[in-house]
């Protein structure tokens, strides 16, 4: 199914039980990249705590806390500190 | 450092509008609602006097009449400013038409708010009776004590009688043949008659009401979809996809989604989904259908170019787990 774009990443949020508190989630990064080490890039640009969760379907899904699909998608296609992806073939849900 | 902005909420909205009042007709709509007007329709030109018809309640013949209105006054202007000064003798006439005429004269007061173009029917209005000498200059008839030939002859042109009864040996004027034109027009072609009307392609706005203080309910995406040709399942697949969430459709068939969305997060929702799976990308019409071709793609087929694309499948996210930590224990 998501064979067709392998680099597809998908940026979801969803609210959290408590209030306007929110998670992101970022899926389908490329293999290539190093999900540890970007969680920690992450962690210390966006001043938010995350984890790796691995999944049966996604494989292994960033989750981030608060709303950062802005930030996260601005990191992954910026070519000087992000990940120079292309900007098609992000997906941000939810707006 | 950041300069390629995010691109999706940039993206240009201008296909869609999303109108302000419920009473929004356009291509789709009328086409997808046809069914349920022509039978209001009937009933309508049935009960009421002919004569009404023309600015009946009905908002089809509404349309129709306003743009045969525009049309009928192209015609019109020219003997007007003569007939400002021959209203004097023109009135005279018209007076001795009696019922018929003044009947005429109703027809068109009734007709004139609805007018679009408002200060040609203002300077009408101010010259009440020059309508009265017009038409007998327009028609050039003199035997206007037989037929108001003003406007739209009575008769009913489904039932077939008045003017349109097939032994009616009267002669039909110009208007009448136009009216009766859109309205034919207009029941088996509906997308030609409106093509000459509105173009926009409007949506009602989304209806969000709170129940308790997690559970957002959409209450009119039954009309929404409806108005889009797209069924209730894959509008909802998709909204639940963009907010990531989940919900139901309750009783009356309005969605249930949990979680907290304002009516514009859903506004926004939606016309994405208009974007993606509505609109069709080549020329841009709203009048497309979405069917499942082969090999489980889905593809969307524009009514009025032709064109056929594919589009993705909703993907829905990974779905987190959030809150209930317990659950996640398995």
């Amino acid at each position: 199914m998501y064979a067709a774009k392998p680099s597809h990443s998908l940026i979801a949020t969803r609210q959290q039980r408590n209030g306007r508190k929110t998670l992101t989630t970022v899926q389908g990064l490329p293999k290539k990249f190093d999900q540890k080490k970007i969680l920690k890039v992450i962690k210390k640009k966006f001043a938010c705590n995350g984890t790796i969760v691995h999944d049966s379907e996604m494989g292994e899904v960033i989750q981030l806390q608060g709303d950062q699909r802005k930030d996260v998608q601005e990191f992954l296609i910026d070519k000087k500190e992000g990940l120079e992806l292309d900007a098609k073939t992000i997906k941000v849900h939810g707006f | 450092m950041s300069e390629p902005i995010p691109t999706a909420d940039r993206k240009p909205r201008k296909s869609v509008a999303f109108a302000d009042e419920q009473t929004v007709f356009d291509g789709n709509g009328e086409t997808e609602t046809n069914g349920v007007h022509h039978g209001d329709k009937d009933s309508a030109e049935s009960h009421s006097k002919p004569a009404e018809n023309a600015s009946g309640d009905d908002g089809q013949v509404d349309e129709v009449t306003a743009m045969f209105e525009g049309l009928a006054k192209k015609k019109k202007k020219k003997p007007k400013m003569e007939d400002e000064e021959a209203v004097d003798e023109e009135e005279k006439p018209a007076e001795d038409d009696g019922e018929l005429d003044l009947s005429a004269l109703k027809k068109k007061k009734k007709k004139k708010p609805k007018a679009p173009e408002d200060d040609f029917e203002a300077k009408l209005a101010e010259a009440g009776a020059t309508e009265e000498g017009r038409t007998d200059t327009t028609a050039s008839a003199p035997e206007t004590a037989a037929e108001p030939l003003t406007g739209v002859q009575d008769g009913d042109l489904k039932d077939g009688t008045g003017i349109w009864a097939h032994s009616s040996t009267a002669e039909v004027n110009y208007e009448s043949l136009l009216h009766r034109f859109f309205t034919l027009l207009h029941d088996s072609h509906p997308d030609l008659a409106v093509g000459g009307g509105g173009k926009s392609y409007k949506i009602p706005p989304p209806q969000c009401l709170r129940e308790g203080n997690k559970k957002t309910i959409f209450a009119n995406i039954a009309e929404i979809c409806k108005r889009m040709k797209r069924t209730d399942e894959h509008v909802t697949q998709f909204l639940f996809a963009e907010l990531g969430t989940s919900g139901s459709v309750d009783g009356s068939r309005r969605l249930v989604i949990k979680g907290r969305f304002q009516q514009k997060q859903i506004e926004n929702v939606l016309r994405r989904y208009i974007m993606e799976y509505v609109t069709c990308k080549t020329c841009r019409s709203p009048d497309t259908e979405l069917n499942k071709g082969e090999n489980r793609l889905y593809f969307v087929t524009c009514n009025s170019c032709g064109s056929r694309r594919s589009v993705t499948a909703i993907k829905t996210g990974f779905s987190a787990q959030v809150g209930k930590r317990k659950r996640m224990i398995k």
